[in-house]
């Protein structure tokens, strides 16, 4: 059976919600053992999950709350299984007990978080507010987790299918960062990955205790030096991530008199200034971070040296731009424009913020054409 | 080994002995497990022990059986876990009234809906003990603790209540009543569905010799003098300890995992 239709486009493609595609990429990426919680914006994917998991003979449970569901996963881990919860920034602030917890007991899960507007309840509309939630640690101790940021319906599936094998990899809970936009919206995506080969085996995992030293999970080391110790194997974890799993895209960077950076939906809009950008003598260029921990700081230290000023868009008060900041170490100027709440920055915005942030009559001149252009 | 000795098996003997206070009740009941275990002869390879915190919560490292240590009052949801993952284990909990109860009393209430094939065995010894001595779900209502110095105001829970009609097992037992609480356990072990076992036991440090008992074993004729064994009743009055076992057995699993 030919697999394209003339003109190269794919005929596996399917039309799906972000949330959808991270629970379809979940179940291809081997994961059998599903926990969730009615909330908005990602309700979606628990309603996905609710026929597909049992199709592949796999568990679904509804939880009695999020501190449940994130508490199955803890188990489901800890027997060795694929295990993945989804819920959006109030829900997961109720996970992040469980999350401590799993990083600290070093259990290898998936937890996606499609954030809406805070704090508090807030309201249900897209919202990039939990960075540091997500980014920072979340629970108490001395911990990290990897955090993935998809800008597209393909790369949520994409990362998913990642997310599971780097959880794998490295003992470690994986959050994919998405908000309500890139959770709802529908675009063509295909599955194509394959889980990766030659993961380390799971000897640590619980399947019985017989004829081998038994297998304990846990994170607590009562014992005086046994818990800096083990911090500091945490530690040296943490840094081999970062050697090695740093992703981003950089558009344009060579070039560039200005740099944005911005990932997931406000990366897309500023995509477009970029485009627009590139008809004009003042160029606009940018780095959009796929990996937000570890933070892809090495690139953002080098595009700051050459250009006149960094411009980081998210929609918060600022969280990311902290780490952009820490990034370039005074090397540059270093702007944010955010609009929380649910708004949503528009290109326009973004021009006449980089027009007031560049005192150049080039810069201005041009970017005000840029403004001009539908 | 001899008979007699057999369930040792099931203990880490060089991490004896536990760091319960002198008088406590929990190495009896942890004793009582080992011996049920014993005489169903459970494979170490299909059982694993997950516990809760408190310190009741401690009993799961004396095990030799792989085991889980989770956050406070997820010890349900993460045996839960486990048991939708490779549903061969026999799940065990143990843990105390204030983990199951108190901070894990939602999960408790849905694990009964679920019926989900685990065993909880739960020391119920009336008090937060490890933290000093605070009111606890099972405390009696007038009784004073650290933090009720007026007598508690509240009704100690009815767990009995929860399981009647859930077709779930429940028992209740007590640290003198040995026998009994064997059968308690190995039949819970053995139900097909979720099976709940509240031990009564006795924590003089921090709740007995506040109440004006002078040691423990005052706690323990106690429990022989004011509980009387009624099996297999409708419902347990509030001296009566025994099993209230559903007729249904239901097993529920969520889907197959072959």
């Amino acid at each position: 059976m030919k697999d394209r239709l003339p003109g190269g486009i794919s005929i596996m493609k399917q039309l799906l919600t972000g949330n959808e595609a991270a629970a379809e990429a979940a179940i291809q990426a081997g994961c059998r053992y599903y926990y969730g919680y009615p909330i908005t914006p990602q309700n979606e994917l628990i309603n996905y999950m609710s026929t597909r998991m049992p199709e592949v003979g796999g568990a679904f449970i509804q939880a009695e709350s999020e501190i449940a569901a994130i508490s199955m996963v803890h188990g489901s881990a800890a027997a060795g299984g694929r295990a993945m919860t989804s819920s959006s920034s109030p829900g997961i602030s109720l996970k992040q007990e469980g999350i401590s917890y799993l990083a600290g007991s070093e259990l290898p899960c998936v937890i996606v978080n499609i954030q809406r507007g805070g704090p508090g309840l807030g309201d249900i509309s897209a919202s990039q507010a939990d960075y540091f939630q997500a980014v920072k640690g979340g629970g108490h101790g001395d911990y990290h987790t990897i955090v993935l940021a998809p800008c597209s319906v393909q790369e949520m599936a994409d990362l998913v299918y990642d997310a599971f094998d780097l959880a794998d990899k490295y003992r470690n809970p994986v959050i994919i960062l998405g908000d309500a936009q890139v959770g709802q919206l529908m675009e063509p995506v295909e599955f194509h990955k394959k889980p990766k080969k030659n993961l380390p085996a799971k000897s640590w995992a619980l399947t019985g205790a017989e004829g081998r030293k038994k297998n304990v999970i846990k994170s607590f080391y009562p014992v005086k030096g046994q818990l800096e110790e083990f911090n500091a194997h945490l530690q040296r974890k943490y840094r081999t991530i970062e050697e090695h799993e740093v992703r981003y895209e950089a558009i344009n960077i060579h070039k560039a008199d200005v740099i944005l950076v911005a990932y997931g939906t406000s990366a897309r809009i500023c995509k477009e200034v970029v485009k627009k950008s590139q008809q004009y003598k003042f160029k606009v260029g940018m780095v959009r971070p796929v990996t937000l921990w570890p933070f892809p700081k090495e690139i953002i230290r080098k595009v700051s040296e050459r250009v006149e000023c960094i411009l980081t868009v998210e929609m918060s008060a600022g969280q990311m731009v902290e780490d952009v900041k820490l990034a370039v170490e005074g090397r540059c100027p270093v702007h944010f424009y955010g609009r929380t709440g649910g708004g949503v920055p528009t290109s326009l915005e973004i021009i006449r913020k980089i027009v007031e942030i560049v005192p150049d009559n080039r810069a201005a001149n041009t970017l005000l054409q840029l403004a001009a252009v539908k | 080994m001899n008979k007699d000795t057999n369930f040792k098996r099931y203990l880490k003997l060089d991490l004896l002995p536990t760091p319960w206070c002198p008088g406590c009740g929990n190495g009896i009941v942890l004793k009582t497990i080992c011996q049920a275990f014993d005489e169903l002869n459970l494979p170490k390879n299909g059982t694993v022990v997950v516990s809760g915190i408190g310190c009741a919560g401690r009993s799961a490292g004396y095990f030799d059986l792989d085991s889980v240590h989770t956050a406070h009052g997820r010890a349900i949801p993460v045996a839960e876990g486990i048991k939708y993952a490779n549903d061969a284990l026999n799940v065990v909990v143990i843990s105390g009234d204030g983990d199951l109860l108190g901070i894990g009393g939602n999960h408790l209430l849905h694990a009964i809906r679920r019926n989900t094939n685990i065993t909880v065995i739960c020391y119920a010894n009336e008090i937060y003990g490890m933290t000093g001595g605070q009111v606890s779900p099972t405390t009696p209502h007038g009784t004073k603790t650290l933090t009720t110095p007026n007598g508690n105001q509240d009704q100690p829970a009815d767990v009995q209540s929860l399981f009647k009609h859930h077709n779930c097992y429940y028992a209740r037992t007590t640290a003198y009543h040995l026998n009994h609480m064997k059968k308690c356990i190995m039949e819970a072990l053995e139900f097909k569905g979720f099976s709940f076992v509240e031990a009564r036991t006795m924590c003089i440090v921090n709740n007995g010799r506040r109440l004006g008992y002078k040691n423990s074993n005052e706690m323990l004729l106690h429990y022989k003098e004011f509980y009387k064994v009624n099996d297999y009743a409708e419902e347990l009055a509030q001296n009566e300890i025994g099993i209230i076992k559903s007729v249904v057995e239901t097993g529920f699993k969520p889907v197959s995992t072959d």
